[in-house]
C-alpha cells in the first residue's frame, strides 16, 4: 500500500529528507565559514528549533485537524519533554567550581545538600530519553481516561486542557512544594534548567552535536509525518476523521470513541515530548515559560496558518510564523505581537484553509483572470 | 567572461564599501525586552542605552567611531532571548551588547556569549551567586542593596524581620542570605518571620514567605505580618514583584499598618515602577538602590536634564511624557560609559582585550556617584537608602561609599 496520495508528494517528501538531513549538514560541516554556500551553526540550529517547533505542530494537528480535538496544552507535554531531558542534561554540568557542589547549582543555593529520589533516575541519558515521551504520554493518558470519559468535548475540552497548562505553569514556576511540613525541590522554579554543558559525553554546544541534533529533529519530522501519512490511508484514520466530522454517528455505530480518542491523545503527547527533548539542547534551556497558555496558542496559530488537516500545513505554519518571528523582532522591535495577532485574524477571515490551501482558493481567480484575458484579447 | 569580471568588480566594490562604513562604526547590540510582560521595565532601558550612544556619538564617539546600536526584541521569552544574542553575535558580530532584565534571561544567554567569548553588561539588582567570564554586572549585588539596608534598620533598632517575596530565584536566594546574615547580627530564628523551610531531615534551611508572580491575594499574609509587628520592633523586607506590590501594599493600608509602626524596605521598586503603580499607601516606606533621581549632586542634574532633553527629539516608538530615572537605567547608562573607557584603555573593539581592561578596574564618575568595575567582574558604588514620597520619588536618608560588589555571599556570614 502506497501512504502518499500522489507522485508529487512522494517526490517532495524526497528531496525534502535529502536536503534535510543530508545537503544542510553537509554543507555546515564542509564549506568554510567564507563561502556562500556555507550553513552557519547559528542557523542550523534556528532550524532545529524550528524543527522541534514543527513536530509540535504536526501532534496538535493529529488532535485538532484530524480528530476535531482543540488541545490548548499541547505545549505542556512539549515542555515537559523537555524539563525531562533538561533534568540529564543540568545533572551533566559537572562540579561547580565556587560552591564545590556536584548538584545543579539551584539546589545548593537553596540549601539541598542531596538529590532527591525523583532526580535520581535522571542522571541516566537512556532514562531521561525515555521519560521524556513517557511523562506527557502519562499525564496525557490520566487526563484523557478522566476528560474523555466523561464525554467532555468541543470549547470544554479546549478550556480544561488550558486550565491543566496553566496548573501545571504554576507548578512549575515554585521552586519548592511544602507537603506535610517538608520541602521538595521542584525543577529550577522561573529560571528553569540552563547553561549545560555536555549531552551523551559530548560538548553540547560544539558545531558536530548541533549537527547531530538537527539531523535528530528533522528525522523526528519525517517519521512523524510518514506516520501521519500511513494512519490516514487505514481504517484507523478513517475512524478518526469521523470522529471528527460526526462523533455521536460513529460512536452510534458501535465504535468506542473513547478508546479511540484516549490513544490519539496519548501518542500526540509522546510526540510533542518527544520534540521537546530535541528542543532543549538546541536552545540551550527550559523553564516554565513554555507552559503558560500563550504558548499552546502559538501552535493553534502555526496549524491554523499552515493548514489544519493538512499534512503538511502544521510543518509550513510553523516554520513560516518562525521566521517572520525571528524576522520581525529585529526589524520591527516590539511589534511582533500585533503581526502575530494580525496574521490570525486574517487567517481566520480570510484563509480557512491555511497556506497550504492557498493555491486551491486563489484558482477560481485566477481561472476567471486568465478566461477574461482569453477572450478580451482577440477583440484588441 | 565578461560578465562574471563586472560582477565580481561590483561585488567586491560593494564589499570595499561596506567595509569602509564598517570602518566608522562600532555595533554594538542592545537586547530587551520590547514586547511581552516584561517590556514595561525594559522598554526604558532601551531608551536610556539609545540617549547614552547619542550622548557618546554627539562627543566624537568611541576611539573616533560612532556607536551604531542593533535594538532586537527579547519578546519576554528565554528561547528567543539565546536566539537574538546569538544572531548579535554571529551575524552582526556585535562588540559588546548591554541587555537582559531577569535572571531567567541572563542564565540563558550566558552559554552564548561564553561560546561566542564575547561581552555582555548586565544593568539590573540581582541574587549574585554567578560570575561568567563574559559578562560584567554593573547591577546590584545582594551585599550592595539587601544587606547595607538590614544594617541600617538594624541601627534604628529593628529586631524583626518579615521576609516577604515572590517565588523566583532572587527572592529566594536573597533570603536565604538575609537568613544567614541576620542570624550572625544575632537575631535569633523566631525573629525572622515568614516561615522557615526544613530540609527532610528536619534541619532549617531558609526561610520567607513566598507567592506566585501576580499574585493579588495578601489578606491573610497582612494578618500575619500584623501579628508579627505587635511588638513593635518588626520591620518587612519585601522582594515582591511587579503589580503584587500594588494589593500587597493596598492589603497593608487597610490593616491599618503604618510605616512608623513596621517599614516596608522594597528592593523591585525604583522610579521607573512607580509611573504605573500608586504611590499612595507607599509613602513613608523604604528603598534601597544604588541610585536615586532626588540624588543632589550636580552630575546628576545633568544628567537627568540631558536626558529629559533628549526624549523632547527621541525616535519614535520612544515614550516622552512622565519619564523618570532609575537605577537600572543609570547602571545601563554606567555599562556604556565604562565600556568606552575600558576600549580605550585596550585600544581595540576586541572583547577579551576590553575584558582585560575591566578587570583591571577602570572607574566612571556615573550619576549616582563614582563607579569602578573589579576583577570579579563586579562594581564598587555607592549605596542609598531612600524614604518613599508621594510623587514617586525619593528621600535619601542614608548613604553607604564605595561598597564592593561581591556576589558569592551564601555560607560566608556563618562561618
Amino acid at each position: 500500500m502506497n501512504i502518499f496520495d500522489n507522485k508529487i508528494e512522494f517526490r517532495g517528501f524526497l528531496i525534502g529528507a535529502l536536503v534535510l538531513v543530508f545537503l544542510l549538514p553537509m554543507l555546515n560541516a564542509l564549506t568554510s565559514p567564507d563561502s556562500f554556500l556555507h550553513v552557519s551553526s547559528f542557523q542550523l540550529s534556528l532550524w532545529g528549533k524550528y524543527v522541534t517547533y514543527a513536530v509540535l505542530a504536526m501532534s496538535l494537528n493529529i488532535l485538532w485537524g484530524y480528530t476535531g480535538l482543540l488541545c490548548l496544552c499541547q505545549s505542556l507535554f512539549f515542555a515537559l519533554g523537555a524539563y525531562a531531558f533538561g533534568m540529564y542534561l543540568v545533572l551533566h554540568i559537572g562540579i561547580d567550581e565556587v560552591y564545590n557542589t556536584p548538584l545543579p547549582v539551584f539546589m545548593d543555593f537553596q540549601g539541598y545538600t542531596e538529590l532527591p529520589w525523583y532526580w535520581a533516575p535522571f542522571e541516566y541519558g537512556a532514562f531521561a530519553v525515555f521519560a521524556a515521551m513517557a511523562i506527557p504520554g502519562v499525564v496525557a493518558l490520566i487526563f484523557g481516561i478522566l476528560v474523555f470519559r466523561s464525554r467532555i468535548k468541543g470549547v470544554y475540552f479546549s478550556i480544561i486542557t488550558q486550565a491543566l497548562t496553566y496548573a501545571l505553569m504554576l507548578l512549575f514556576f515554585k521552586n519548592n512544594l511544602e507537603l506535610f511540613g517538608q520541602s521538595y525541590i521542584l525543577f529550577g522554579g522561573n529560571n528553569g534548567l540552563n547553561d549545560f554543558k555536555e549531552i551523551f559525553g559530548a560538548d553540547v554546544d560544539s558545531a558536530s552535536t548541533q549537527r547531530w541534533l538537527f539531523i535528530g529533529s528533522v528525522l523526528l519530522m519525517l517519521s512523524v509525518y510518514l506516520l501521519v501519512a500511513w494512519v490516514l490511508k487505514t481504517k484507523f484514520g478513517k475512524v478518526q476523521q469521523a470522529i471528527r466530522d460526526s462523533e455521536n454517528r460513529i460512536r452510534f455505530s458501535g465504535y468506542s470513541t473513547t478508546s479511540y480518542k484516549l490513544l490519539i491523545f496519548t501518542v500526540c503527547a509522546m510526540i510533542a515530548g518527544a520534540a521537546g527533548a530535541l528542543y532543549v539542547p538546541q536552545v540551550g534551556g527550559i523553564n516554565a515559560n513554555e507552559m503558560t497558555p500563550a504558548k499552546s496558542l502559538d501552535v493553534v496559530v502555526w496549524v491554523a496558518f499552515g493548514g489544519r488537516g493538512t499534512k503538511f500545513g502544521p510543518v509550513l505554519g510553523a516554520v513560516v510564523v518562525s521566521v517572520l518571528k525571528s524576522f520581525f523582532l529585529r526589524a520591527a522591535p516590539d511589534s511582533w505581537l500585533i503581526i502575530l495577532g494580525a496574521i490570525f485574524i486574517f487567517t481566520v477571515l480570510f484563509m480557512p484553509n491555511g497556506l497550504v490551501g492557498l493555491p486551491q482558493q486563489l484558482k477560481p481567480w485566477i481561472d476567471r483572470l486568465k478566461s477574461r484575458k482569453a477572450t478580451t484579447s482577440p477583440v484588441s | 567572461m565578461k560578465l562574471v569580471k563586472k560582477l565580481t568588480l561590483g561585488l567586491s566594490l560593494v564589499a570595499s564599501a561596506f567595509s569602509l562604513q564598517a570602518e566608522e562604526t562600532v555595533k554594538v547590540g542592545v537586547l530587551h525586552s520590547l514586547s511581552g510582560t516584561m517590556a514595561i521595565s525594559e522598554t526604558s532601558l532601551r531608551d536610556i542605552l539609545l540617549f547614552t550612544f547619542d550622548e557618546i556619538n554627539a562627543n566624537g564617539g568611541v576611539m573616533g567611531k560612532m556607536i551604531e546600536p542593533v535594538v532586537v526584541d527579547g519578546a519576554s521569552d528565554w528561547p528567543t532571548f539565546a536566539e537574538k544574542a546569538e544572531q548579535l553575535l554571529a551575524q552582526d558580530k556585535v562588540s559588546a551588547t548591554f541587555g537582559c532584565w531577569t535572571s531567567v534571561s541572563r542564565k540563558f544567554v550566558l552559554p552564548v556569549y561564553e561560546k561566542y567569548n564575547s561581552l555582555l553588561f548586565y544593568p539590573v539588582q540581582y541574587e549574585g551567586e554567578e560570575m561568567s567570564p563574559n559578562i560584567f554586572y554593573t547591577a546590584e549585588a545582594v551585599n550592595q542593596q539587601a544587606i547595607p539596608a538590614v544594617d541600617y534598620l538594624l541601627e534604628e533598632g529593628y529586631k524583626k524581620f518579615y521576609l516577604i517575596g515572590t517565588d523566583y530565584v532572587y527572592p529566594q536566594t536573597t533570603n536565604l542570605v538575609l537568613f544567614e546574615y541576620l542570624q550572625s547580627k544575632g537575631i535569633p530564628i523566631e525573629n525572622i518571620g515568614g516561615g522557615l523551610r526544613k530540609d527532610a531531615d528536619g534541619e532549617v534551611i531558609s526561610a520567607g514567605k513566598y507567592t506566585p508572580f501576580s499574585h493579588s491575594d495578601y489578606q491573610q499574609i497582612v494578618a500575619e505580618i500584623k501579628a508579627f509587628a505587635a511588638s513593635g520592633d518588626a520591620c518587612v523586607i519585601n522582594t515582591v514583584n511587579g503589580d503584587s506590590n500594588v494589593s500587597l501594599f493596598k492589603e497593608i493600608a487597610a490593616s491599618g499598618l503604618t510605616a512608623d509602626d513596621c517599614p516596608i524596605v522594597s528592593y523591585s521598586l525604583s522610579e521607573d515602577e512607580f509611573r504605573s503603580l500608586p504611590t499612595k499607601d507607599l509613602v513613608g516606606h523604604l528603598g534601597c538602590w544604588t541610585y536615586f533621581q532626588s540624588l543632589d549632586t550636580p552630575a546628576n542634574k545633568e544628567f537627568v536634564a540631558n536626558f529629559q532633553e533628549w526624549l523632547k527629539t527621541a525616535p519614535a516608538g520612544v515614550q516622552k511624557e512622565g519619564r523618570v530615572t532609575c537605577s537600572p537605567m543609570v547602571l545601563s547608562y554606567n555599562g556604556v560609559y565604562l565600556w568606552k573607557a575600558a576600549v580605550e584603555k585596550a585600544g581595540t573593539f576586541e572583547p577579551e582585550a576590553v575584558i582585560a581592561a575591566l578587570k583591571s578596574g577602570i572607574s566612571f564618575d556615573g550619576p549616582g556617584g563614582t563607579v569602578t568595575s573589579q576583577e570579579n567582574h563586579h562594581m564598587t558604588k555607592n549605596v542609598y537608602i531612600g524614604e518613599t514620597l508621594e510623587d514617586g520619588q525619593f528621600e535619601i536618608l542614608e548613604s553607604f561609599e564605595n561598597v564592593y560588589g561581591e556576589p558569592f555571599l551564601k555560607g560566608t556570614f556563618m562561618k
